[in-house]
Order: structure tokens, then sequence, then C-alpha cells
């Protein structure tokens, strides 16, 4: 939001005026001391379990936005070709060993319809982390909008938010979801195919995950709003809207940072779980919980079909939390 | 207490009917406003196999021409008092508890439920109880020897088993202990009432599936607690004052680690009831939630908003009476 001066987007700028250097905190140059941050990475660094973990999650993201490239590499670029000479006519598996694994197809064959397992768990990979990272900040976004207005201005606001946090808590979430997607036919909201269901599954487990974050920015938002930086603000003559965003924003940073990234490996079982179900992504577009709920008809013949997908899922999960924990370590080293 | 106890009541009524209104709107408005028409609303509701004619009679036999509060009030009207029905051949009555009509399988929604919910029930609590027992268990060992091989082991186990969702930790079970050991025998549902030994025995794999993932959340949980309790200075004036270990641990700082426990079990019902559905889904067991997933694939809508609702007023009861049970345990709950 930086402005040249005379720049006609100016006049478009509601806070133009906030932009100017804040009389309350000193220039941050001038100062050598370490910021918050800054602790926090040098902790999160000597962290070899969480470093470990991050790099784990840094290669999913390539993996999941280089997926069409790394398919051809592998030498099966098409997700839905099949290859049905691998497959065997009469038992419907695949040929040869652990479920067909050979040096064409290294992960192996999806019985009966003959696609490549590596490259559909790559493609997998991109619906997982696109749903489970956009519905996380959705929910985040909702839940800290809530939680700051429920935590700093309190009364009747606070009781009624937070009733409403309990009532979407005490949900049985799975099943609201359930029907949510039941309900909604091929064509809705101007939208179809994979686009709807893509849009629909975010906004489902989005929508239904603020409260989480919700009750977690509000309980900071209340500590916080009794410290003496929010007073000096207030005495200054700030207006609410200045302190929530100015004073108490940047404060909520840690805390919303560290439950974010622990509720990406829960929105990616969420979604898994509703593709699993059968409500999720539909065929034939590759999905992690998809092919999970295609394996559980053939695993007692075909485990190695169960066990790609189900580790995909775990390592992916495994990260985020390991990475999860780690960081919220090194923002608050007491937590434990 | 009995203010206590009324407040609680009153709170749960005020939640059923929150949980009415929203699912009312899940299954009547939000079609609509996805961009469906009556018609179409209309014949999700009946079975798609309807003339356009029939439709219409449909339309109006059921209400949906008239405006939604009219709509609202005759579907509270069903739940408490149950209401007449033309069915087109004859006039037929739906007893209350009226959840509607399944035009798929021709029976009452409130008739099939009660044949599906002790399946359900019995998956719940036998998991509920595993979950509470290891996962306080685990956490509290852990917690007393604090870096011994009990706690890594603890831990790490824990770790694993949030990172393992029900629909691939199911199917793994399965395949060790029933397929590869012969262990257990394949899971199936054989009512309480006819051999409670074999009830037990096929249930045990499922219990074991959904608690697993809970009881890894609960150890971790129960660890920190207890570690925080430990270091209090009230557990100190237990030691110093010479009570023996054994009391000081479970009287004293067990009691205080448990009461934060019990408030998220009441929270994490609606969760666990989803680690039901999937079981129920893996294994193959006749409850609600594989009941419903089948009326999703049919669009069988009155079966899904059936089982919606039902599922929700258990989760509330169930609430209520973690509530109470909290209210007994921690007096100080009682007033705020």
């Amino acid at each position: 939001m930086t402005t040249l001066p005379g720049d006609a987007s100016t006049l478009h700028d509601d806070f133009g005026e906030e932009e100017s250097p804040d009389p309350v905190t000193p220039a941050a140059k001038t100062i050598e001391g370490r910021s918050l941050s800054q602790i926090a990475w040098s902790r999160l660094k000597k962290d070899r379990v969480a470093m470990a973990a991050g790099i784990i999650i840094v290669l999913l993201v390539l993996i999941a936005i280089f997926a069409p490239l790394l398919a051809s590499l592998s030498g099966n670029s098409d997700p839905n070709a099949q290859f049905m000479d691998s497959i065997d006519p009469n038992t419907s598996m695949p040929l040869g060993s652990a479920g067909g694994i050979s040096s064409t197809h290294l992960l192996g064959l999806e019985p009966v319809i003959g696609r490549d397992v590596l490259t559909r768990v790559l493609y997998g990979s991109r619906i997982s982390l696109l749903i489970a990272t956009s519905a996380s900040l959705l929910s985040l976004i909702i839940g800290i909008a809530m939680g700051v207005i429920a935590g700093y201005f309190g009364g009747w606001i606070d009781a009624a938010i937070s009733r409403i946090m309990d009532v979407f808590l005490a949900f049985p979430l799975l099943l609201f979801a359930l029907a949510l997607a039941a309900i909604v036919s091929d064509h809705a909201f101007g939208m179809s195919g994979d686009t709807l269901h893509i849009a629909m599954l975010i906004f489902i487990i989005g929508f239904f995950g603020w409260p989480y974050a919700g009750r977690i920015v509000r309980g900071q938002t209340i500590a916080l709003r009794q410290r003496e930086f929010v007073d000096a603000a207030r005495v200054l003559g700030a207006k609410p809207r200045r302190i929530i965003l100015k004073e108490l924003m940047p404060n909520l940073i840690a805390p919303v940072l560290v439950y974010g990234t622990l509720l990406i490996p829960a929105n990616i079982l969420f979604e898994a779980a509703l593709s699993f179900l059968g409500v999720g992504i539909r065929p034939p577009t590759p999905s992690w919980g998809k092919m999970l709920n295609d394996a559980i008809q053939y695993y007692r013949v075909d485990p190695a079909f169960l066990i790609i997908p189900g580790a995909a899922i775990f390592i992916t999960v495994m990260a985020f939390n390991l990475f999860g924990d780690g960081l919220r370590d090194a923002f608050d080293p007491k937590a434990h | 207490m009995v203010t206590y106890i009324i407040r609680r009541l009153f709170a749960a009524v005020v939640l059923l009917f929150v949980i009415s209104m929203i699912t009312f709107f899940i299954f009547y408005v939000f079609p609509r406003l996805g961009g469906q028409t009556t018609e179409s609303l209309a014949s999700q509701f009946v079975g798609k196999t309807q003339s356009a004619q029939a439709i219409q009679g449909v339309i109006h036999r059921f209400g949906f021409d008239q405006p939604i509060w009219v709509q609202y009030g005759r579907f509270v009207k069903g739940i408490f008092f149950g209401y007449d029905y033309d069915t087109g051949t004859q006039m037929a009555h739906c007893y209350a508890p009226c959840l509607g009509y399944s035009f798929k399988t021709n029976t009452l929604v409130s008739t099939s439920i009660a044949q599906w919910l002790p399946v359900t029930i019995s998956l719940a609590i036998g998991a509920s109880i595993l979950w509470l027992i290891f996962g306080v268990s685990v956490g509290v060992a852990s917690a007393l020897k604090k870096g011994s091989f009990i706690d890594r082991a603890g831990m790490i186990t824990a770790l694993i088993g949030v990172s393992l969702p029900v629909y691939f930790v199911g199917p793994l079970l399965a395949l060790a202990f029933v397929v590869n050991w012969h262990i257990f025998p394949d899971p199936d549902y054989v009512a309480f009432t006819s051999n409670p030994v074999s009830w037990f025995t096929h249930m045990l794999l499922p219990w074991i599936a959904v608690a697993f993932g809970l009881a890894a959340l609960y150890a971790r949980l129960t660890r920190v607690g207890m570690l925080d309790t430990m270091n209090e200075d009230f557990i100190r004036t237990a030691r110093a004052k010479g009570l023996p270990e054994r009391t000081v641990i479970f009287k004293h700082a067990l009691r205080a680690a448990l009461t934060p426990i019990v408030t998220i079990f009441g929270m994490d019902l609606g969760f666990a009831l989803g680690g039901v559905v999937l079981a129920e889904q893996v294994f193959n067991l006749p409850g609600i939630g594989r009941e419903a997933v089948d009326a999703v694939n049919q669009s069988d809508l009155p079966v899904i908003m059936g089982v919606t609702i039902v599922a929700s007023a258990f989760i509330v009861l169930a609430n209520l009476v973690v509530d109470l049970l909290y209210g007994v345990v921690d007096p100080r709950v009682r007033v705020s």
C-alpha cells in the first residue's frame, strides 16, 4: 500500500491517513532488538523434527504444483488412462506383485479400472492441498473477525457470538456436511462439475471450521485488551477499528499462524472423509479420499492400493501436525 | 444446583430448536438459493421417476407451494404430534416423532432410524469408553514419567494416531487382525440382547478404529494438563503435608487435570460421531451413518434429513448429560 505523492490511487485509499509513521511504535531500524518472529524463527531452526516436517510440506506443495510434469516424467501423464493389458482378466486385479508395481507403473495400478496409481496420487495432492488450505483460510478469516469482535466488545455481542460458536462446536459436522453436499445438485450457484464440488467443499469445511479459530482468537483478544498498549492507544483517542487492526491484529498473528498450520491437516482429513463417503470430489477426478473409498472393496486381495493413498494422507497430515507443533513451541516454549 | 439444571435444560431446548431450523434451512431453502425450482426440489423428496402431473400433486400435498414458515411449522408439528398425509392412494398417519416418509423404501423415516440406532449407539458408547480410558491413562503415565521410554513411546504413538484417519486405520486393522492373524472375527453387528459376547467381539475392531485417533488426542491433552498441574503450588502443599504420592496424583492432580478434559469431551462428541459414521462405512455396519450415506447416493432426502436431526438431538442430549456431570464434579461452573 505504498503510495507516491500525488498518486491518483491515494484518492481511493480510505486508510491513507493511517499510513503515516506511527507515533506509538518506535522506528524499527534504530533499535537492534529482536522481534517475536525473529526469536521464534531462531528457535524453529534448532528444532530438527519441525524443520524436516517443513521441508516435507514444501516438497508436497511442489509436488501439487508440478503434478502434471512429474506424472509425465514417470511416463504416465494422463490420470485417466487405463492399462487393461496389465490387469488380470480373470481376477480383475493388477498383474504382478504388490498391486502391479513395475518400472512402468511405479506405484502399481488400480484394480478393475487399471489406472496408474502414482499419477492419480500426484494429481490427488492438488485437490487435497487446494481444498484444505482454502478452507483453512476461510475459517481463519471468519474466525478472526468473529473472535476479535466478541473479545474486544464483550457484553451481549460476546455472549451472542460465543453461543453461536458453542452451537457449531456441538454439531455432528460430518453429517451436516453430508446433507449439504447431497442437497446440491450438479448445477448450482452458476457453477457445475469439479468447480462446483471444489467450491462446495471449501465452503462446507471452511464454514463449519471457523468457531475453533474464533474461540482461540477471542481468548487472546480478551487477554490483550487489558494490556497497557491498548489502553494507551485508547487514551490517545484511537477508534475501535484502529485498535483492532493496528494494535490487536499484529499480536494475534502468532496464535493464528500456529492454529492455521494445525487446521490444514484436520481439513485434509475432513475433505478425504467426505470424498471417502462419496460426497466430495466426483470421479474421475483423482482424490485421495475417493481412492481409499475404492480400495475398501479390494483391500483384502490388493492391500497395496489401500496403503498407497492412505500413506499419502498420513505423511501429509503428519508433516503438518509436526510442523504446527514445532511452530507452537517456537512461539511459546512454555506451552509444553 | 437446581437453577443450574434448569438453565442447562433450557439451553438444550433452545439448541434443539436452532438445530431444527438450520436443518430445515439446509433442506428446504438452501437448494432454492442454489437455483432449484419447487418442482425439482419436490421430485428429490419423492424420487425422480414422477410425471409432471404427479409432481404437482406432491408439491400440493406436502405443502411445497406454501410460504417457508408454514412449511417449517408443519415440520415442527410433525415432530411433536405427527400428521396425516395422503400417499396418493390412501390417507396415512405419520406418528410422532414424525420425520417424514421415504418414498424410496416406502417406510416411515422414524421407523427405519429406530432400527439403525442401536448399531450407532453401540459403536459410539464402546468407542468413547475405550478412547477415554486409553487417552487419559497414557497421558497420565507419560506425564508422570516425563522423558522416559514410556513417555516417548506413548507420545510417538499418539502423534501417529492423530494423523491416521478412521478410513485408513480401520481397514489396516482388519487386514492385520482378521485377514492375517485371525484374532478377531469379521466386524458385524450382532444385537446385544441376542448374544452379548458375540456383540462384543464383533464390535471390538470398529471400536478401536474409532477410538485410536481420539485416544491419541486425549493422551496429548492429558499429558500437557497433568504436567501443568504437577507444577502447581497445591501439589507441593499436598506433598509437604506428607500425603502419599498415590493420593497426591490421583486425588489432587488428576482431578484438577481432568476437569478441562470433561469440557472438551462434550464438544468432541459431535466430532466422534463423524468417526462412527466413517467406521460404519468402512466395516459395513448398518447404523445411521451408513444408511445416511446410502440415502445420499439414492437422493433419499427425507432419510438424510431425519438422520441429521436425530443425530443432532443425541449430541445435544449427550452434551446436556456431560454438562450436568460437570456441574457435579466442579461446583465452580454452576455459578458462572
